[in-house]
Parts: structure tokens; C-alpha cells; sequence
């Protein structure tokens, strides 16, 4: 099999989770720590997309999909994450780091082609704007359907483009890296675990007692990493 | 329900129910959720005097497809309203004035339950269960069970309750669990942030220990900074840069 098609059932995953950002049904099958793991689990290494899904989850809890904003894409950027780093050697340099990074940047991306999404279908609601304006069912159903498939057809497509670039170029910068994969690893949740303790900050601080929650809660999960 | 409420039979109400799930399909900037609005309440507007295809059929439809905006689970609540007000033959102004009405309303009651709460709520408890060592499959399913609990609960209500009061739904949207919830639910994001956050990074660090002490500082004054510096700077795009930094650096040295 080639290269190319190899990607496909990745490709077909990450059409499908794509989808669940907007469009339908929006049951955070999106969200990376379920994307990454499935992307792990299609690969053979579920345990490694878990571990590429709770970090980029992390990174998630930064940029939740309030209104009509442009955010970052997730279920792309989970599926891609969590077949990279699932496709390296755990002890590889920078493995994780790396797939991180290139799925922040898909997540990035894929954000983009949302938006140039929306203007899409807005072209078409506007060229089919006599037939709505006359209800139409089946002018309805039609943009419905199209938008639908549009955005299943743009999640596979990133998807496999990205895992296209990264695969080979993940494997050639890896390949020449020599920093232990331990330190890399500090330095990447270093950043994780600021990016979400300041997004859950902000989601909370306005709520009273919630600080003494946040307290507690602390206590006792230092307590658990200590008696482990 | 009430003795003058139009009956809406059940495989009506399942067609809207499943409709509701793909309201977004066809998000844009022209219109927002006017056409998936139109889509969902569709199955409703068949019972209006003509049928499908019909006079009032027609003329409902066209409207519901204008522009909408909304939380898009809390939309079942005008979905379920503006069946109602199509088939007891309201007026088009009234029509107009309350999807004009209840846009905002029902989209910064959803964000702030939903999108500011629930969700990462639910994305703590998962991340939480991952620390604590759960398998892959335990983890997905606790994340996806919890949050979807809740996901088709709020959009089965919101059908129910704006079916049940038509236009004059709004003091629905005062009830306790949308006034008092989101202030619940930080308390409890709260609590799973603090136990969830140094179990998962300690999960992913490893068990040197003097390494996780310095980790989890670097990253509360990460956070502090971060914090300071919200609007100007995101926690992704520097991690972006980092990052590649990072591993530039790794691959040259």
C-alpha cells in the first residue's frame, strides 16, 4: 500500500471528528483527548494517543468555541496529534513535543478553514437565497446537506494533508535529535499545564468560594502524586 | 402541557430531536443558524393546514430560514417555541419580534453554562481519571458519558419547555439550574482543575519527583503570567513557538 493510502483511514477519522466541531452532532467526540485516542487506538497504541490528547487537551481548555470567533480546530489537530506521536518510538527524542507542536499548528490551520468554510456556504445560501425566501424544503435541505458534506470533505482533507507533511518531517527532524526525551517532555508540560491553569483561572476567579475549591482540589491531587 | 397546546405527535418530535443535533450543518455569516433552524422546526410546519408544500407551509418555512443566532443547544428552546407559535398561526411580526428577542438570551446562557463550564468541567473530570491511571477506553468513555449526559439533556428540555410555553418562554430561561448552575458547575471545575492538573502532568512527566516540583512551579507562574497577560498573548500560539524552538534546537544540537 502507498504512502498516501495509508493515511487514508486517519484521513476518514479525521473527516468524521471534524464534522462533531460544529456541524454535527457536537458530542465532543472533537475534543482531543477522546480524537487522540482514537487516532492512537487505529494505529495499535491507544495508551500513546491518550498521552498526545491530555496534553493538547491542556492547550484546549484555552480556546473554548464561544459565538461566531474563530478558534482553533480541534479534531483534526487530535487526530493528527495522537497518530504521530502513536507512530514514533516512545524513547525518541522530542516525540511528544514535536507531535504536539505539529498539531497545534493543524488545530491553527484547520481554524482557518472553518471560516473560509462559513463564507462558502454563505455564498451558496446567497445564490440560493429566491428558493429559501420561497420555502423551499428542499432548498433547505440542500444547503443543509451541502454544508454537512463540506465539512466532512474539508476535516479529511486536512487531516491527510497534514499527517502528509508532518509524518516525513517529524521523522527527519527526530531522526537528528539529540535532547532526551524526559527534558523535552518538562518543558512541553511546563507550557501545558500554564496554558491551562490560566484558562481555568480566568473561567473561575469571578465565582465566589471558587478559589478554596481550586485549594482543595489542589491538596488533594498533590496528595495522590505524592502517595504514588 | 397545557389544555390549548397544538399536539405534536411522537415521530415529530423525534424527527425535530435528531434535526437539532445537525443545526450548525449549515453555518455561515449571511444567515448564522436561520437555515438549520428552518431544518430542525421543518417536520413541525407538515401538520400546518395545505401540508407539506403548502401555502402556510411555505411561508413558515421562508421564515424560520432568516437570519438566527443562538447557543446551538439551547436553539431547541426556540425550536420548540417557534413550532408551537407556526402551528397556533401567531402572527409573522410576533414571530419576527421573538427570534429577534431571544438570540442573545439564549446565547450567553448556553456559552456560560455550556462552553464555560460544562464542558471544561467534564474535560477535567477526563483528564482527571487519565492522572489517576484509567485506561484509554475508561477515559473516553467517562469524558463523553459525562459531558453527553448533559449535552442531551439541555437540548431535550429546551424542546420541551419551549414547545410547552411557545412565545412566552422567556421565564423558562430563568430557571434555577440556568441562573444558579454555571456558578455550581466553576465551583466543581474548581475542584477537578486543582486535582486533575498535577495528577495528568504527572502521568505524562514521569515519577522523578524533584523534576515535577519544578515543573508544576514553572507552570503556576506560567499561569500567573498568562493570566496577566490575557488578550494580548494566547497559551497555544506560545506553545506553538516554543515548541518549535524547542525541537530546532534538539534536532541542530
Amino acid at each position: 500500500m502507498t504512502f498516501a493510502a495509508e493515511l487514508l483511514p486517519l484521513a476518514l477519522l479525521g473527516a468524521l471528528l471534524g464534522l462533531d466541531v460544529v456541524s454535527f452532532p457536537q458530542a465532543m467526540v472533537s475534543r482531543p483527548l477522546v480524537s487522540a485516542t482514537l487516532a492512537g487506538a487505529l494505529v495499535g497504541q491507544p495508551g500513546q494517543g491518550l498521552i498526545a490528547g491530555a496534553v493538547l487537551e491542556l492547550f484546549a481548555l484555552d480556546t473554548l468555541p464561544f459565538g461566531a470567533s474563530r478558534y482553533p480546530e480541534w479534531g483534526t489537530a487530535g487526530v493528527v496529534g495522537g497518530a504521530l506521536f502513536a507512530l514514533q518510538h516512545d524513547d525518541s527524542a522530542a516525540a511528544l513535543p514535536a507531535a504536539v507542536c505539529a498539531a497545534l499548528l493543524v488545530a491553527w490551520g484547520a481554524g482557518w478553514t472553518m471560516v473560509a468554510l462559513r463564507r462558502l456556504i454563505g455564498r451558496w445560501a446567497h445564490g440560493m437565497r429566491d428558493a429559501l425566501a420561497q420555502g423551499s424544503a428542499s432548498a433547505v435541505t440542500a444547503l443543509q446537506l451541502r454544508g454537512l458534506t463540506a465539512d466532512f470533505v474539508r476535516g479529511g482533507a486536512v487531516t491527510w494533508l497534514s499527517l502528509a507533511v508532518f509524518l516525513p518531517l517529524e521523522r527527519a527532524l527526530l531522526s537528528g535529535a539529540t535532547a532526551g526525551a524526559a527534558p523535552s517532555r518538562v518543558f512541553l508540560l511546563a507550557l501545558a499545564g500554564a496554558t491551562a491553569g490560566s484558562a481555568i483561572w480566568r473561567v473561575i476567579h469571578t465565582t465566589k468560594g471558587a478559589r478554596w475549591f481550586l485549594a482543595g482540589g489542589l491538596a488533594a491531587g498533590g496528595g495522590l502524586v505524592l502517595a504514588q | 402541557m397545557t389544555a390549548g397546546t397544538p399536539h405534536l405527535p411522537f415521530a415529530t418530535r423525534a424527527a425535530i430531536f435528531a434535526r437539532l443535533f445537525a443545526v450548525q450543518g449549515s453555518w455561515n455569516y449571511e444567515t448564522l443558524l436561520g437555515n438549520g433552524i428552518a431544518f430542525a422546526v421543518e417536520p413541525a410546519l407538515r401538520l400546518l393546514p395545505g401540508g407539506k408544500g403548502g401555502a402556510a407551509y411555505r411561508a413558515a418555512l421562508a421564515r424560520q430560514g432568516g437570519y438566527f443566532n443562538a447557543h446551538p443547544y439551547l436553539a431547541s428552546v426556540a425550536v420548540g417555541a417557534l413550532a408551537r407559535a407556526e402551528l397556533e398561526g401567531e402572527a409573522p411580526e410576533r414571530i419576527e419580534r421573538f427570534r429577534t428577542a431571544c438570540s442573545g438570551p439564549l446565547g450567553s446562557v448556553g456559552d456560560r453554562l455550556i462552553w464555560a463550564g460544562w464542558l471544561p468541567a467534564c474535560a477535567l473530570l477526563g483528564l482527571l481519571a487519565f492522572g489517576l491511571g484509567v485506561s484509554s477506553a475508561g477515559v473516553v468513555l467517562l469524558f463523553l458519558g459525562s459531558y453527553n449526559a448533559g449535552h442531551a439533556a439541555l437540548r431535550a428540555w429546551g424542546m420541551r419547555v419551549g414547545f410547552r410555553d411557545g412565545l412566552r418562554v422567556a421565564p423558562a430561561l430563568g430557571a434555577p439550574f440556568l441562573r444558579r448552575g454555571p456558578s455550581h458547575v466553576a465551583r466543581a471545575t474548581a475542584c477537578l482543575a486543582g486535582a486533575a492538573l498535577p495528577l495528568a502532568l504527572h502521568a505524562v512527566a514521569g515519577p522523578a519527583l524533584g523534576t515535577f516540583t519544578l515543573l508544576l512551579a514553572a507552570a503556576a507562574l506560567g499561569a500567573a503570567a498568562l493570566t496577566r497577560l490575557h488578550g494580548r498573548v494566547e497559551g497555544w500560539s506560545l506553545a506553538v513557538v516554543g515548541l518549535a524552538a524547542f525541537i530546532l534546537f534538539a534536532a541542530v544540537r
